[in-house]
């Protein structure tokens, strides 16, 4: 009967296979991947609307931008929504916990206040077009598959659409030299450390026989088979090459500098926090439950690599005088502090490793929004020494980086202390003295260039860079304004969030 | 009894101040900024008069800070008898010096902003001495080091009070990274940072198996940082940077005291280790020592009385390290009274000389400055320990406690009380004694600011009245002394002859003091160079730091910098073939040996642990 369209065959068959297995997506798949879809959507439509509106200058960037908020928001509030219908979505490929929902809110609000800080930023540089906001858009969506995936497949597609998004973004300004340089630095080393996850992925498909997370751990944690640990290893060691060069943890971190330094302000404030922190999300996720029962093989080596990023990191900041690339290298320092977390492998550690997440990014894109705002046109004042006497000329821009900066020290009453309070309990829990000593000595020899930056806001005179800053914009205000008050409030009253981070960080069991 | 008041007031003095305080005139300025520490002052009062006698802590527990699990902590403040005397003198050696600043500051810039910090100053140090747990005693305790951070580089215009800002900064995350460690110590072993709970648990003699010692010995480091004390001592004297008043509120009579204070405040942990107890004391009276000879050879007025508190830290720190708690804060008190005044004055007299403190350049001012010189010299006698001064009180106490646990320790007291004598005449010598040698044109302080000299001389002189130790004896049991007669003189004596010897150096014969420095020519040398502890310390440590991350980690690792035109990749790259010119350019192939560098050293370290298990 079917004989004659012989060609619709194989989309019958899978639909009967579809409707056998039970493959067939459920209503409340849609709403549990509902952000996806609204932010998949309206990027594309962007592509589109880019496309009608053509050469059309005038407004063109508020358009974008407003209809990107909103988009967000929906997203967001979608995100919220679907935290109602915890479970697995198509077939075991994703998962909706608390855990996830945390970090697609996260990763989310990241975006919203990277768009925030680009407003004026994109004008400036006479760049408002729609691709920006639709890469931002899909960069998001592939973070936020990346924190609900609940098997290697879709970690790998979540981070390839993140990463492939962020790598064009960071060459958004495309007749800008060091823009090229970041982007292709970025691709080149990006996909040959992707290529390293894959590899892991095969390995322990090759191992296990699955890419599901929980059917892994099942695997690893069943004693009566004599597990070919050569093999697993190796599968641990790729992937977690591939997860460390994303978070930039050492030695993996060699490119983020570069390309921080290289890409605009307002991207270097979205990739630094919003990638970063799914990435981390996806690495814990990945070593506390599939590689869960392996743990004694894996914690020394995050254990090294946490130690060799905090003192990199740290180190290295402090011969900057570029301070984006200085504040590059304080973000390898906070990666390290993070992995401290995730090397003591417990419940305390993982929501640590959620509150620090949270904390760094509000003060990490409050910083690049800073630089953003300062830097001017074609990014020119991009030095220390630049920002000499802004405490005095523009003394509410220089309060609110003020705030960052001792967050990043990690002063008392912001998130910053509270992080690391967490992450160093939480290692001391998993007697891991050595590396919480080591840990917070870093942490003292972090203030010395966070400190710099303070002492020439203050206590220099205003120079030639101070002439043609322009007031506050009202993107950038509002980015500042919102990431000091949620880092004092972090700072402040830690509950707040530390409660969720606790009761959704149980997803190992 | 609402002990949340106390702080607030000046909170809200800063609030005012620093936002508004701009274009209010100096008036409005002033009474905002001592008004808003008088109330505080007056609600101390009350409270201390309304508790009665505080047989027990009185705790007042507002909410629940953070909640992680069984792990709790509480935005809790405190009273007890120790805490009565702190806000005692914080409040009111504050009020003093805070009425002295209005005159003092009167023509310099930035008049608000100084007292919206010393505002703020004056909240963080109330919370840290309120709180009930060590948390919240930590969030004062880095709020004041961040306090006086902005107020040591106030005149940020000079370099030097920036670097001095600095160095207090960094020294102190040294000391902080200590108590940081033995508060996660503590929270490990008593699951708690409550005070109340944690010293109750540590008295329980199953218990034994906490390491006290590793936790006093982080406390100690702390305190070391915040109170200056060997091997941290070095910030201190370059703090004196900042304006006069900060240095004798922040730097003399409180903030400095907060070591002394928390050493105190965990006295049931410390009485559980002995050799902590000692290391205490060692620390303290090396310090003592040690900076007592650093300050008979200094020519700055302020840096003399900077010495002499750190050598004035270091008798409280042997106080509290033999076990004589209430003697080490009863010391802390009459050093609040004494030192604020020595700073005080030492203001005053900067202020008629319009600036100078080089003791050189003064000289015969006490016909000029009467009162800055009657009352310079009864803070003189007291820090000198001469008999019936509040000084004397607190030292012999110390020292002959000290005697009881180890003779060492007295004699060495005794010859830093002698130097002590000496060198804190020396300099009240030679800036009143002798002709003027400088050429500015000396004036009296105003009212403002010799009134609070006038207060502070009366408690220097009488304050040792106050039985410090009687009060503090429900907390801190007093041992029974048995030291003879020639014990309880000798500091008497040591002072006498300190004094003597100053007398004799530079009023009566001034030409002794320069054969006796240039007989011992290299020593002075030393000395007056403090030891070379600075530049031996930029040469161990900061100058290898600098140096490693220069040419280590930057030169070898991120010599790739984003300019542009080292890898001519932005020309080129618009052509996808010209892709291929950067993989073969070197900074590129050199990040990706990198990469797999890195994969082999850990596929190799995954192997070689591999295997079945």
């Amino acid at each position: 009967m079917w004989g004659s369209q012989s060609w619709l065959q194989p989309a019958f068959q899978l639909a009967y296979l579809m409707t056998m297995y039970n493959f067939m997506p459920s209503g409340d798949d849609y709403i549990r991947f509902l952000p996806e879809i609204i932010m998949s959507v309206m990027g594309t439509f962007f592509m589109v609307l880019e496309g009608i509106l053509g050469d059309k200058k005038e407004g063109k960037g508020l358009i974008f931008g407003h209809l990107t908020l909103a988009t967000l928001l929906a997203a967001l509030l979608a995100c919220m929504y679907a935290n109602g219908f915890p479970g697995n979505a198509f077939t075991g490929m994703l998962i909706i916990d608390g855990y996830g929902t945390f970090f697609r809110v996260l990763v989310i609000g990241v975006g919203m206040l990277a768009v925030l800080s680009s407003y004026q930023y994109l004008k400036r540089e006479h760049a408002e077009a729609g691709e920006y906001h639709a890469l931002i858009l899909f960069s998001i969506v592939g973070q936020c598959v990346m924190v609900t995936a609940n098997e290697l497949i879709m970690v790998f597609i979540g981070l390839e659409v993140s990463s492939i998004a962020t790598y064009v973004l960071a060459g958004y300004l495309r007749d800008d030299k060091r823009n090229n340089e970041a982007a292709l630095k970025y691709f080149l080393l990006g996909s040959f450390a992707t290529a390293f996850l894959l590899y892991g992925i095969a390995w322990i498909y090759g191992a296990s026989g699955s890419t599901r997370l929980d059917t892994i751990q099942a695997f690893l944690a069943n004693r009566d088979v004599a597990h070919n640990m050569a093999l697993i290893g190796t599968a641990a060691a790729l992937m977690f090459v591939g997860f460390a060069f994303k978070v930039s943890a050492a030695p993996f971190q060699i490119w983020a500098p570069d390309v921080y330094q290289g890409a605009p302000a307002p991207v270097t404030a979205f990739m630094s926090a919003g990638p970063k922190a799914a990435a981390f999300a996806v690495f814990v996720r990945v070593f506390m439950t599939a590689f869960g029962p392996i743990v004694d093989r894996w914690e020394p080596f995050v254990w090294s690599s946490a130690l060799l990023t905090m003192v990199i990191g740290n180190f290295a900041a402090l011969m900057q005088s570029n301070i984006k690339r200085l504040l590059a290298y304080s973000s390898i320092a906070h990666a390290g502090y993070v992995m401290v977390a995730i090397a003591a492998h417990n419940q305390i550690g993982v929501s640590a490793v959620m509150f620090y997440l949270a904390a760094y990014a509000l003060m990490n894109i409050g910083a690049f929004a800073v630089v953003a705002h300062f830097s001017r046109q074609g990014e020119k004042y991009v030095n220390v020494e630049d920002l000499a006497g802004l405490g005095w000329k523009q003394p509410v821009t220089a309060a609110l980086f003020a705030i960052f900066l001792l967050s990043f020290i990690g002063v008392p009453l912001t998130g910053g202390f509270f992080g690391k309070f967490y992450i160093f309990k939480a290692a001391l829990d998993a007697n891991l003295i050595w590396l919480s000593v080591l840990g917070l000595l870093n942490s003292a020899v972090a203030a010395y260039y966070y400190l710099r930056i303070l002492v020439v806001m203050y206590m220099q005179e205003p120079g030639e860079s101070m002439a043609s800053l322009q007031p506050l914009s009202t993107g950038i205000s509002v980015t500042l304004w919102a990431s000091a008050l949620g880092t004092l409030i972090l700072g402040i009253y830690p509950a707040a969030i530390l409660t969720f981070a606790r009761s959704s960080s149980a997803f190992l069991k | 009894m609402n002990l949340w008041l106390i702080p607030i007031f000046p909170f809200l003095g800063f609030l005012i101040n620093g936002l508004f305080g701009r274009r209010f005139p100096k008036q409005v300025v002033n009474v905002v900024a001592v008004g808003s520490v008088l109330l505080s002052f007056l609600w101390v009062l009350k409270t201390i008069t309304g508790l009665g006698a505080m047989e027990t802590a009185h705790v007042e527990r507002y909410f629940t800070w953070i909640q992680s699990g069984t792990f709790n902590v509480g935005v809790d403040f405190a009273v007890d008898r120790l805490t009565a005397i702190m806000l005692l003198v914080v409040t009111g050696v504050g009020l003093l010096i805070h009425t002295y600043a209005i005159g003092y500051m009167e023509h310099e810039g930035g008049y608000y902003r100084f007292f919206a910090y010393l505002n703020l100053f004056m909240f963080f140090m109330l919370t840290l001495v309120l709180a009930s747990n060590f948390l919240l005693l930590f969030v004062g305790w880095e709020g004041v080091g961040l306090c006086s951070y902005l107020l040591v580089g106030f005149y940020f215009t000079e370099k030097f009070a920036t670097d001095a800002g600095n160095k207090a900064f960094i020294v102190n995350r040294i000391g902080d990274f200590g108590f940081t460690l033995a508060m996660f110590l503590i929270v490990r072993h008593f699951g708690t940072l409550d005070f109340g709970t944690v010293f109750e648990q540590a008295k329980n003699p199953a218990n034994s198996a906490v390491p006290f010692f590793a936790i006093c010995m982080l406390l100690l480091l702390g305190a070391t940082g915040k109170s200056a004390q060997i091997p941290l001592y070095v910030w201190l004297p370059d703090a004196m940077a900042g304006p006069t008043p900060v240095s004798a509120l922040i730097h003399a009579a409180t903030m400095v005291t907060a070591g002394v204070y928390m050493i105190a405040r965990s006295s049931v942990l410390f009485t559980h280790s002995p050799a902590a107890m000692d290391w205490v004391a060692a620390i303290g009276m090396a310090t003592a020592f040690f900076a007592a000879t650093i300050g008979m050879a200094q020519t700055d007025m302020k840096k003399v009385f900077a010495y002499s508190t750190v050598s004035q830290l270091g008798y409280m720190f042997v106080g509290v390290g033999v076990g004589a708690f209430s003697a080490g804060v009863f010391h802390l008190m009459t050093h609040a009274f004494f030192k604020a005044l020595l700073f005080l004055g030492a203001g005053s007299v900067i202020h008629a000389l319009s600036g100078e403190q080089d003791l050189r350049q003064m000289g015969g001012l006490r016909k000029k400055i009467p009162i800055t010189c009657i009352t310079l010299f009864c803070g003189g006698v007291a820090i000198a320990g001469l008999p019936f001064t509040s000084g004397a009180a607190s030292k012999d106490l110390i020292l002959e406690t000290a005697y009881a646990r180890s003779p060492i320790l007295y004699w060495i007291g005794l010859l830093t009380a002698f130097m002590t004598a000496f060198y804190v005449f020396r300099a009240l010598f030679l800036a009143f004694f002798g002709k003027y040698r400088g050429d500015k044109h000396p004036h009296e302080a105003p009212f403002v600011m010799w009134a609070p000299l006038a207060v502070l001389a009366l408690l220097s002189l009488v304050g040792g009245l106050l039985s410090v130790p009687r009060w503090l004896e429900p907390m801190f049991p007093e041992k029974e002394l048995n030291v003879g007669q020639l014990i309880t003189i000798l500091p008497f004596i040591a002072g006498f002859l300190g004094i003597a010897l100053a007398y004799l150096f530079y009023v009566a014969k001034p030409s002794l003091a320069e054969t006796a420095k240039n007989s011992m020519g290299w020593l002075y040398n030393l000395i007056y160079n403090k030891y070379y502890v600075d530049e031996a310390y930029d040469l161990a440590v900061v100058n290898p730091l600098i140096q490693g991350s220069r040419s280590v980690l930057w030169r070898g690792m991120d010599a790739g910098l984003i300019d542009g035109i080292v890898n001519g990749v932005g020309r080129r790259s618009r052509g996808i073939g010209n892709i291929l010119k950067l993989l073969q350019s070197g900074s590129i192939r050199n990040y990706a040996a990198w990469v797999v560098f890195g994969s082999v050293i850990l596929l190799i370290a995954i192997g070689l642990s591999g295997g079945p298990r």
